[in-house]
């Protein structure tokens, strides 16, 4: 009887050995393909291109915050403020667009708002020594503020935006949100894997008194993963621009951050730093896109797609704790 | 289960115990018995399986069918954590397994809370705490709270907990890795108690003096397989090195540099402090010399070695590198002047145990060899981890292989890899060999002679004597954040543990003591 109870043990723990480097390769994305399935079983309508564009384009300005917190998140940070940091680089970038003949510098102008803010949230971290929970829930505070004074707490428009296209046109058949959020991608990539910068940001993440030893500039780096988070939510905040030729101090970027730190956690990244992806962030952002999209299409109601989205979020992330503690 | 006439059962006999992870077998047909009253030291290098033994033992995995465990001579099933406790046994950790928000007596009875009602009844507990702690002749009140100890009294406290437990069978791994002096000795007399009380005790430890002082029989693995058991008479340091490594160590320390004496100087450390745990200390390490800083633990060498690497901000004092002042203010300072500090905590201080071999031994130099707009070199970083497995024999899958999944020797090697291929001038060691198996023992000594030959000034820190002894061309002793002593090896005069102990300890310590 023993002897049976050890071959179950032993198949069994092959099959998880297996199981688990399956989970650590593709992370969330068998979660992301059963969801698109099911979806596409229940309504028969969500894979289709035009609804699969739509779902990409929706999820484009997330992704972008979400590659931004995948940096934060890496080092054992958290930065809550770039939902607001979305409103004030939207408003600048809208004003900016309204000027005659200089229409393009809104652009530049919403990616520089981003960019000083987060560098302010690093600042805050890496040389005051806040802790960053503290400090970005401050700006989110403050720079929310800052994002309804700058436009008197009333909506901007611009109907003639010179860089609409950005929002809402495509380039062969592809959205340019969704390849400016790749590009976002992309970028983070090289630079989290393929610069020293990277291998430094993970090493901070995974022990940062040893990075220190190690001789390694921790307050840089760790200014730079804000800054860097910052400006990608300017450019989140140029892309709303775009797509909505109109920007409002209070309504735009309302708890972005809470969905760009789910799809950072949703991709497998340590909450406590030093372990993740920034492909399982792309995953994650879309789960959270599809889940969205798809609750519409089969018609569940606005009150129970919130429900459903949490407790999907938990128990995906449930699971692949399990999974990872296993083994 | 069959008993010969007369003699009673021993109070632990494990036997045939057999253990494969996937394929990878740990132990293989390993037995193992253990008195009243005795202590068993178990000893083998790291990954030899005594930790995979203690763990079966207390419940923590599940030995493969065919082995058996008794106790008092009855057979027992050990199916998990709680089962272990109940026959009696508890495990004291290297890792210390305390909450240190909470107090002694919630630690102590954490689990087995003493209730009245559905609340702790604290003062019961407290009451009964105090009995554990004066059984053990330990002076803080259990009300205490765990993080206000020093890390040996903690130690204590996890004993504390298992006598509460009414332990029988105490397995203690390492105990002594993190005691000062005074502690260690307190601890021996804890055991001699305990022994006294019918105590059965597994002690696991890599330090000869302690195999020495206190076992009544060693037994020792290899490989995951017994090797054999020695008794009291037979315990010979040469004999065990050999049976735990397999093969004879004709030369376990090596010394085969030059003495330094007409060396030029390297580095000169000049009347350097923190003013809390460092008072003005002032010294000389020559080019090829192997200095070490000896004294007891809290005497302030790690907080010296740590000023000199800029880890820690002076007060006062300079360094200088072949007569020319340094301006050390941070670790990147020091790595920059050819100054590196290996730490005596490698797992917290030292290693990035997520990331690969390759990357932690090549992070202090990645910015320096990348390509333009900071582009990781893979090649050279490869390289680089190529030849630090090559050179300092790290044994693991590859260089792609996770750090924390290593063994220690393998853990401090790889940063002994990292710290050389800064080329240093000054190698700052502290504990290198702490938590690390004989046969990677003598390999880091052979390292440090290679090292010295070389022209590089050592400045190694170490608890353990024998070791001083063994590597050292000159001894400097620290007491009270002051260095008290200097000790060079003369041809007609080695250097000897008493004359270092009596610096350390100074003889007005040593009255206020008897």
């Amino acid at each position: 009887m023993t002897n049976t109870t050890k071959t179950i043990d032993a198949g069994a723990l092959a099959r998880a050995d297996r199981l688990q480097t399956v989970i650590q390769i593709a992370g969330m994305l068998p979660v992301l393909i059963l969801l698109c399935i099911g979806f596409e079983l229940l309504s028969g309508r969500f894979a289709t291109f035009t609804n699969l564009s739509i779902v990409m384009q929706q999820a484009a300005i997330n992704t972008t915050l979400a590659a931004g917190m995948t940096f934060v998140i890496l080092t054992g940070g958290i930065d809550l403020s770039v939902g607001s940091i979305v409103a004030a680089s939207a408003m600048v970038s809208v004003m900016g667009s309204l000027i005659p003949g200089w229409g393009y510098i809104g652009i530049p102008a919403g990616l520089a708002v981003g960019l000083a803010c987060g560098l302010v949230n690093g600042l805050l971290v890496a040389v005051v020594k806040l802790p960053p929970f503290i400090a970005t829930l401050g700006s989110l505070t403050a720079v929310r503020g800052f994002a309804r004074l700058i436009g008197n707490d009333t909506t901007v428009f611009n109907t003639a935006m010179p860089f609409a296209f950005l929002g809402n046109g495509s380039l062969f058949g592809v959205p340019w949100l969704v390849i400016i959020a790749f590009a976002g991608i992309v970028v983070s990539w090289l630079i989290l894997r393929r610069t020293v910068l990277g291998t430094f940001i993970y090493a901070i993440g995974g022990n940062e008194d040893a990075a220190r030893l190690a001789g390694i500039r921790v307050t840089a780096v760790l200014t730079f993963v804000y800054a860097i988070s910052g400006l990608f939510a300017g450019l989140g905040g140029v892309m709303s621009a775009a797509r909505l030729y109109a920007a409002n101090g209070l309504q735009v970027g309302q708890s972005y951050e809470l969905d760009a730190i789910a799809a950072v956690i949703l991709g497998g990244t340590s909450f406590v730093g030093g372990i993740g992806s920034i492909w399982g962030t792309l995953v994650g952002a879309l789960i959270i896109a599809v889940l969205s999209n798809g609750l519409i299409l089969i018609g569940v109601s606005d009150i129970w797609q919130y429900i459903v989205k949490g407790l999907v979020i938990i128990a995906a992330v449930a699971l692949d704790r399990y999974h990872r503690s296993r083994g | 289960m069959e008993q010969t006439s007369g003699r009673p059962a021993p109070l632990l006999e494990m036997r045939h115990i057999s253990k494969t992870f996937g394929s990878m077998a740990a132990l293989k047909d390993v037995s193992l018995s253990v008195e009243r009253g005795e202590v068993h030291a178990l000893m083998g290098e790291n990954g030899a399986g005594k930790s995979t033994l203690m763990k079966i033992l207390s419940g923590a995995y599940r030995a493969d069918a065919g082995g058996s465990i008794l106790i008092d001579g009855r057979e027992v099933d050990i199916d998990g954590p709680q089962a272990g406790r109940h026959c009696g046994i508890a495990v004291i950790y290297q890792e210390l397994s305390l909450a240190p928000n909470l107090t002694v007596a919630q630690n102590i009875f954490l689990g087995r809370e003493h209730r009245r009602g559905g609340f702790t009844d604290r003062k019961a507990q407290e009451a009964a705490c105090r009995d554990v702690l004066a059984r053990l002749r330990l002076a803080f009140p259990p009300s205490t709270v765990v993080s206000r100890l020093s890390l040996g009294e903690r130690q204590l406290v996890e004993i504390a907990r298992a006598l509460a437990s009414d332990a029988r069978i105490l397995v203690m791994d390492e105990p002594t890795t993190s005691l000062s002096l005074l502690e260690t000795e307190r601890l021996y007399e804890i055991i001699a108690d305990l022994k006294a009380h019918g105590i059965g005790i597994i002690y696991i430890s890599h330090r000869m003096e302690e195999i020495y002082a206190l076992s009544d029989r060693v037994s020792v693995l290899r490989d995951g397989r017994y090797v054999g058991t020695l008794g009291r008479d037979e315990i010979v340091a040469e004999r065990l090195v050999a049976m735990m490594v397999g093969r004879d160590l004709s030369s376990f320390y090596k010394k085969d540099h030059r003495p330094a004496a007409d060396r030029r100087t390297l580095l000169s450390v000049r009347d350097i402090a923190d003013d809390v745990r460092v008072h003005g200390c002032s010294f000389d390490l020559k080019a090829g010399e192997v200095l070490c800083l000896a004294g007891l633990v809290g005497s302030g060498r790690t907080e010296l070695a740590r000023l000199v690497y800029g880890a820690d901000p002076r007060t006062r004092g300079s360094i200088a590198l072949d007569g020319r002042a340094l301006d050390i203010r941070r670790a990147r300072d020091a790595i920059a002047a050819g100054i590196v500090y290996l730490t005596e905590d490698r797992r917290r201080l030292g290693l990035f145990l997520e990331m690969s071999i390759n990357d932690n031994v090549s992070i202090n130099v990645a910015a320096g060899d990348a390509h333009g707009a900071g582009f990781t070199n893979a090649v050279k970083a490869r390289e680089r981890a190529d030849r630090a497995m090559k050179t300092l024999e790290i044994r693991a899958t590859g260089i792609s292989a996770k750090t924390g999944a290593l063994s220690g020797g393998n853990q401090q090697k790889v940063l002994l890899g990292r710290l050389l291929e800064t080329e240093p001038r000054v190698l700052i060691l502290d504990e290198p060999t702490r938590g690390v198996d004989v046969g990677a023992k003598s390999e880091i000594y052979r390292l440090i002679d290679d090292l010295a030959t070389r022209g590089i000034g050592v400045l190694m820190i170490s608890s353990e004597l024998p070791e001083v002894v063994g590597v050292a061309d000159r001894v400097l002793v620290m007491r009270d954040g002051r260095i008290v002593g200097e000790i060079a090896a003369a041809p007609d005069q080695p250097i000897t543990q008493e004359a270092i102990m009596a610096y350390a300890t100074g003889v007005a310590a040593v009255d206020a003591d008897a």
